[in-house]
């Protein structure tokens, strides 16, 4: 097998998208803007586009590098490039920042035409639905009237899910990775404990902290630190940590830091530089709210009739966030509904945070899959028939 | 393919809902879904039979058939099949009765421990090694041998109703040593069941 590589430096585009659009909400935003980088090719037929939908924190910049000396490459560079499992030798890798983002995409830091002002806290509420109209607006102008695959971890996951709900004619699979058809109540509570250390931040002043020119640091950087323990897994966070001090003497107790201290004080600082507060509410929500089988009387099943695609869900045996349990019924569901699903359970002790790591089983069972797809595409089969 | 699985393949009818349970490399399930278009899934734990099935583009569900089968409904589906798999699970017992709870029919294939080279073995003094049962007393991952007869009463006990039975040997061809002795001279058996 040939060596995996990067994609190389990438530059990513901006979509603006110029009829009016409703939200959900009922909101409607005149025009709107969505940043998103591509890597591959897409091919004459335009069949071998995947879409990769981002999760809480994340954004357009999945694979390569914006210029030589980048310190690091995109979030999910160890998955996308050439011979990677989502090969760009065979597919054309469409990645988005979604509405709302906070990485160039309209958003709360975006101005409100109608004030003139940015939106802060006033941007309306953005739902997963929301997000996949404004994928599918994406794909339109991009010529795509059918993705391959369609690609999410955890937040991401439900984005391919309701994909296929939403256009079921518009994608062959879905691949959904150590994601949930809805939040249990334990994580709707770890991210309102994450939205109350960001709004009682003395500088989030109702939102509007950017009018003042100021910012919620420490309430940002308190809500990363939770989502950061919740992400991994107690064995995970032993072998990565231990009790290894950084810095101080523990025999006196002077000024002593462990390591796993140092660490999440190092990726809470550094996601407060980087993410809108008002943003990270507004994701947060989406997730707690996301639910597709509520418009079929809580029955997924019933909601999951119409579905064409195939589906790969994949889910990690410490991930206690997003639990293989939660992957499980997504997977009885699709049984159930007589949909074609097959599904891995990766032995892992790095928690959710798995599903960004170059596991060796969890990367051979991602490649098989694509490259059955990708053969599948070019042999014509007809993948769709139901079950 | 697998004699025994090209027997099975002909009991289905196209556009089926089957399920494989031990479904190896996913041989029987690329065949029907090729040439039966049936809507159907493996259920396996071998992390390289998984990458197999999904090289095959085969349902291939990661589930532990001795966690149960709690999470299939019942009567959902055509046929549900387990070859080669019921000695060793730990409830071969209950699993038959769920397997009839989900499926219309099912097809059970099994080793026999009752064929004579075993019972050789037995009366020497040995735990029995042989071409269907190739593996020593403790590296076997086959928990709950029986033989054609064990099997039967068994059936009989949860009130299972036979359909069809063929003796088969490690090749899985007939013979007439084993049509007129099947629990002497047969090594494997194919077993189609049905609710009595």
């Amino acid at each position: 097998m040939a060596e995996p590589a990067t994609v190389g430096i990438v530059t990513p585009t901006v979509y603006v998208h110029n009829c009016p659009f409703t939200l959900q909400c009922g909101a409607t935003f005149a025009t709107y803007e969505l940043v998103y980088e591509t890597y591959g090719r897409l091919n004459e037929a335009k069949s071998n586009a995947v879409l990769i939908c981002h999760a809480l924190s994340g954004h357009h910049h999945a694979a390569g590098l914006h210029a030589e000396d980048d310190p690091k490459p995109g979030w999910w560079d160890a998955c996308i490039g050439p011979n990677k499992p989502i090969d760009t030798n065979q597919f054309f890798v469409v990645s988005l920042n979604n509405l709302g983002g906070c990485h160039g995409s309209t958003g709360p830091l975006s101005v409100d035409p109608t004030t003139n002002e940015a939106y802060g806290p006033s941007f309306p509420n953005v739902v997963v639905k929301d997000w996949v109209q404004s994928q599918a607006h994406l794909a339109d102008h991009l010529g795509i009237e059918k993705f391959a695959a369609i690609i999410g971890g955890s937040l991401g996951g439900m984005q391919a899910l309701q994909w296929s709900i939403d256009f079921p004619d518009r994608l062959h699979t879905a691949v959904l990775i150590a994601s949930a058809a809805k939040l249990t109540a334990q994580n709707i509570a770890f991210n309102e404990i994450a939205r109350q250390a960001i709004t009682s931040d003395p500088e989030f002043h109702d939102g509007h902290y950017k009018r003042l020119g100021v910012n919620p640091d420490l309430g940002l950087m308190l809500a990363r630190m939770i989502g950061h323990v919740t992400y991994l897994s107690d064995d995970g966070m032993r072998s990565k940590f231990g009790r290894e001090v950084k810095s101080g003497d523990i025999g006196t107790g002077a000024d002593v830091e462990f390591q796993v201290e140092s660490y999440l004080h190092h990726q809470g600082r550094s996601f407060s530089r980087k993410f809108d507060a008002n943003t990270y509410i507004l994701m947060t929500r989406a997730l707690d709210y996301y639910d597709p089988a509520r418009d079929s009387d809580h029955d997924l099943v019933a909601a999951l009739r119409a579905v064409q695609a195939k589906f790969l869900v994949v889910s990690f045996t410490s991930d206690w966030r997003f639990s293989v349990e939660r992957s499980k019924e997504i997977v009885d569901a699709l049984i159930a509904a007589r949909k074609n699903v097959a599904c891995a359970v990766i032995e892992s002790e790095h928690g959710h945070d798995s599903f960004l790591l170059p596991l060796p089983r969890y990367n051979d069972v991602l490649r098989s899959f694509l490259t059955r797809l990708h053969s599948d595409l070019d042999h014509g089969a007809d993948l769709d028939h139901e079950g | 393919m697998r004699a025994d699985l090209d027997v099975i393949a002909g009991l289905i009818n196209p556009g089926a809902r089957v399920l494989d349970l031990g479904c190896g490399e996913g041989e029987l399930l690329a065949h029907l879904q090729e040439t039966k278009s049936v809507n159907g899934y493996g259920l396996d734990v071998d992390e390289n039979n998984i990458r197999i099935c999904l090289d095959k583009g085969v349902n291939v569900i990661e589930q532990d058939l001795d966690d149960g089968l709690e999470n299939f409904e019942s009567h959902s589906f055509d046929m549900v099949v387990m070859t080669e798999t019921l000695q060793s699970v730990k409830a071969p017992d209950r699993l038959l009765l769920d397997m009839l709870r989900i499926g219309q029919e099912c097809v059970v294939t099994f080793p026999n421990f009752g064929h004579w080279r075993c019972r050789t073995q037995l009366v020497l003094g040995h735990m029995p090694i042989a071409n269907h049962l190739p593996h020593a007393w403790y590296d076997t991952p086959n928990i709950h041998l029986c033989t054609f007869r064990d099997f039967e009463k068994l059936c009989t006990e949860l009130d299972l109703k036979i359909i069809q039975r063929r003796v088969v040997n490690h090749k899985h061809a007939e013979n007439p040593w084993m049509l007129r002795w099947p629990n002497m001279f047969g090594t494997f058996a194919f077993y189609r069941l049905g609710r009595a």
